[in-house]
């Protein structure tokens, strides 16, 4: 008999640029219907909030359900405020970035309802560990988005001095740890913040954020051993945004049934939420958040998305998947339904979000503005080159001493 | 001959050794079914199918270390890590591993991998998108290390490596992937179409492992460049009008000393570039070789011209690039000593 012959595996999305758009893949499960354990609940009694979808808002944008009721009208609003921000300054920052006013950016789109509601849920002093696609925890965050600005512009009020690339914000008052270009690292040093705080009996907690792609990497099953071992307060959130650059989720993924599911061999609870639902992303924050800074250890939420647009001004998604794969999304839009939702309770009209977004279009008009006026990367105030050879050390050694005194400056 | 960039070069490098040895595999992020970011391994996967050409996980020590576990199969791999500033978590792979399977198993092991990465800044990539870290692959025993500087060393280079029976490290300068670049950034971008090393020829060929190349000759000084600053040193010679003799040295591991020597003793001044950070950096290799082996016949201290000893930056990428004008100073202070 002929031996059975061994084949190699590796797996495809659904539909690759030309084809139809496909979700049947993905089960969106009914709105309401996850149970919310108190938060003292043990990992083994949970796990199916691994698999399932928590969501809040259903179809026709009305809350149901165990995880409702997390926020009041107040903070509705305000999260609507927010998230609406959020695009209109990813939208200006995409074009200043086209009219040659900085090297690069990189947006939110689809996925504006994840950093901002998280931030909300958080108290001051909380640490985030983020991405580059979490800027919504310094827009929701109250950080100025002038400053965001003179950072992305490279200009002389650029808090990093020019020496980041765009996006790559840094604020220890704003619990925004400075973010890395090498993917995951930030993981397992937001799991460090938390024995570190547990260690000095401290009352703060951190969160910890990656997106899908990332997870592969070695920092993404370090941060999880840690955080299994000591039991760490942080809040371990994944973006599932279905894509890492051209790559689908699958990929990193492999043959589990959920990015959330990782978190399970390492009994840490493990819940999987709509992404583009704000109320239920806040509610499972406030929840994990909770959890943890009652001691009870750490949580891993991985949040279903999509992102929307490209991956940053230097990738064009027509080449690897369908261009209306954004539109097909079973999940929708996350300020469409929070819009929806608000407008069902007489909170809001189609005339006051045209109004809100021409507010929050002149609030972000008005902080470009000035952040140009101190420069932007290649034209007007730019910070020094003295600035390349500060911050090195704490104190200059004498060879970058000398090698300064060599550049002239 | 058709001329091709550089990325079209190394592309056709690969298709290349792909169609002459089926163990060849290429693999990364990104790689298979996009080809890459850099458009490096465009169409690989449609020729050569999924098994040959594949999308990897973002896990940099497991590219590597999968590379490692196909070769010792009997694969040849040619692995691409997206930007050398995100090698790192690989580096243990490499260095305890890659580099040293041959010696500790007396060849019962070994390990022909390829392991390609974009290197050098030059596109205001910032820290992660520009560093050029070959000296912590020279001081590694048991590597090779490769820095191409066109379209036709890129692709002779990159078929040597992989048909090479020892791990080799392949930077690719990403600012010369289309075009030559001499720390002119202000001025128009010439294409490799317009430049004779953009000439490729279509099938096999070969530019050996360890053997460098005189780019320009000259008498009164000589150059040791690699990468990019091969054409900033070229304009250097250009602007300041010193008659430097140009040597691209192409591999770093193993070194051609004798082309460097020969050079050096005729010229009786050297002056070394590179972009990366300076102390610990290969020109202090290049020096003290040059030193051991010439120094009767120098009339000037060996001087090098390196990026600073500071990360990357972002806005001030200019300042930090060490461009023609910081390297002619250094070439008129030798002339002068
Ligand atoms: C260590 C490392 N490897 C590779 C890269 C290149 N890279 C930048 S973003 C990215 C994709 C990340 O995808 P994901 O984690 O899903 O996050 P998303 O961009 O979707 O938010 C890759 C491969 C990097 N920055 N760092
Ligand atoms: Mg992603």
């Amino acid at each position: 008999m002929e031996p059975s012959r061994l084949k190699f595996h590796v797996p495809e999305p659904e539909v690759r640029p030309g084809g139809t758009p496909d979700f049947s893949n993905v089960p969106i499960p009914k709105a309401g219907i996850a149970p919310r354990p108190p938060v003292d609940t043990k990992p083994e009694d949970m796990r199916e909030l691994a698999y399932g979808i928590i969501r809040v808002l259903d179809d026709d944008g009305n809350p149901v359900g165990p995880w409702a009721g997390s926020l009041s009208d107040e903070e509705l609003a305000e999260g609507l405020r927010h998230m609406m921000t959020l695009r209109a300054f990813d939208a200006r920052m995409q074009m200043a970035q086209r009219q040659g006013k900085t090297s690069f950016y990189m947006q939110h789109l689809g996925e504006e309802a994840v950093s901002t509601a998280f931030r909300k849920a958080l108290e001051p002093g909380d640490m985030n560990f983020p991405t580059y696609r979490q800027a919504g925890l310094l827009i929701a965050g109250g950080y100025p988005m002038v400053t965001m600005m003179n950072q992305i512009y490279s200009n002389e009020l650029d808090p990093l001095k020019g020496r980041q690339l765009p996006v790559m914000y840094a604020s220890k008052e704003y619990g925004f740890f400075s973010i890395s270009g090498n993917l995951a690292t930030q993981y397992i040093q937001a799991v460090g913040w938390a024995m570190a705080s547990a260690i000095k009996g401290d009352t703060r907690i951190a969160a910890g954020w990656i997106g899908d792609g990332s997870t592969a990497e070695s920092d993404f099953h370090s941060a999880m051993v840690f955080a299994s071992t000591y039991r760490a307060p942080v809040v371990l959130n994944i973006v599932n945004n279905q894509w890492a650059i051209s790559t689908f989720q699958g990929i990193a993924r492999g043959g589990a049934a959920t990015f959330a599911a990782r978190g399970l061999g390492f009994n840490i609870p493990s819940l999987r939420v709509d992404g583009n639902d704000y109320l239920a992303v806040h509610a499972v924050a406030k929840w994990a958040i909770e959890r943890a800074r009652k001691n009870f250890g750490p949580t891993l939420i991985e949040y279903v998305t999509y992102r929307a647009g490209a991956h940053s001004t230097s990738d064009d998604p027509s080449a690897y998947r369908p261009k209306t794969e954004a539109v097909a999304w079973p999940l929708g839009d996350p300020v469409m339904r929070l819009k929806e939702h608000l407008i069902n309770k007489g909170l809001w009209s189609e005339e006051r979000h045209k109004q809100a977004e021409a507010e929050v279009l002149s609030g972000v008009l008005a902080a470009q503005k000035e952040a140009e006026s101190h420069g932007t990367l290649h034209a007007g105030g730019k910070p020094s080159v003295r600035d390349v050879f500060e911050g090195v050390y704490a104190e200059m050694p004498p060879h970058l001493r000398r090698q300064r005194q060599q550049a002239g400056v | 001959m058709p001329r091709l960039t550089m990325i079209e070069a190394i592309r056709s490098a690969m298709d290349v050794a792909m169609g002459r040895d089926d163990d060849v595999v290429v693999f990364g992020e990104d790689v298979g079914y996009f080809g890459g970011v850099f458009r490096c391994t465009a169409g690989l996967q449609q020729k050569y199918g999924k098994s040959r050409c594949f999308d990897a996980p973002i896990n940099e020590s497991g590219i590597v270390g999968a590379a490692i576990g196909m070769a010792a199969y009997g694969l040849k791999p040619c692995i691409e890590i997206q930007f050398a500033d995100y090698v790192y978590p690989g580096y243990d792979q490499i260095v305890s591993e890659a580099a040293r399977i041959r010696y500790r198993s007396n060849g019962e092991f070994t390990c022909p991998i390829v392991v390609r990465m974009p290197t050098g800044g030059g596109i205001f990539g910032g820290q992660t998108h520009s560093q050029s870290p070959e000296a912590l692959f020279t001081h590694v025993s048991g590597l090779k290390t490769v820095v191409c500087s066109n379209p036709y060393d890129a692709k002779g280079l990159l078929i040597a490596a992989i048909e090479d029976p020892d791990p080799v490290i392949f930077l690719e300068p990403k600012r010369l992937y289309n075009g030559p670049f001499d720390g002119h950034h202000d001025r128009p971008v010439t294409p490799w179409s317009k430049h004779e090393l953009g000439e490729v020829p279509d099938g096999h060929y070969t530019v050996p492992l360890g053997k460098a190349v005189i780019r320009r000759p000259g008498n009164d000084m000589t150059i040791l460049a690699y990468g990019t600053m091969v054409y900033v040193a070229q304009a250097a010679a250009e602007e300041t009008g010193i008659d430097a003799e140009v040597i691209d040295l192409r591999t770093l591991v193993p070194l051609d000393l004798e082309t460097i020597t020969a050079s050096v003793k005729k010229t009786g001044r050297c002056v070394v570039v590179h972009e990366a950070t300076q102390t610990g950096g290969f020109a202090g290799e290049l020096v003290t070789l040059v030193q051991e082996a010439c120094f009767f016949h120098l009339e000037a201290p060996v001087a090098r011209v390196t990026g600073y000893d500071t990360p990357y930056p972002h806005a001030q990428e200019w300042s930090y690039f060490p461009g023609p004008a910081r390297l002619g100073r250094a070439m008129r202070e030798t002339m002068e000593a």
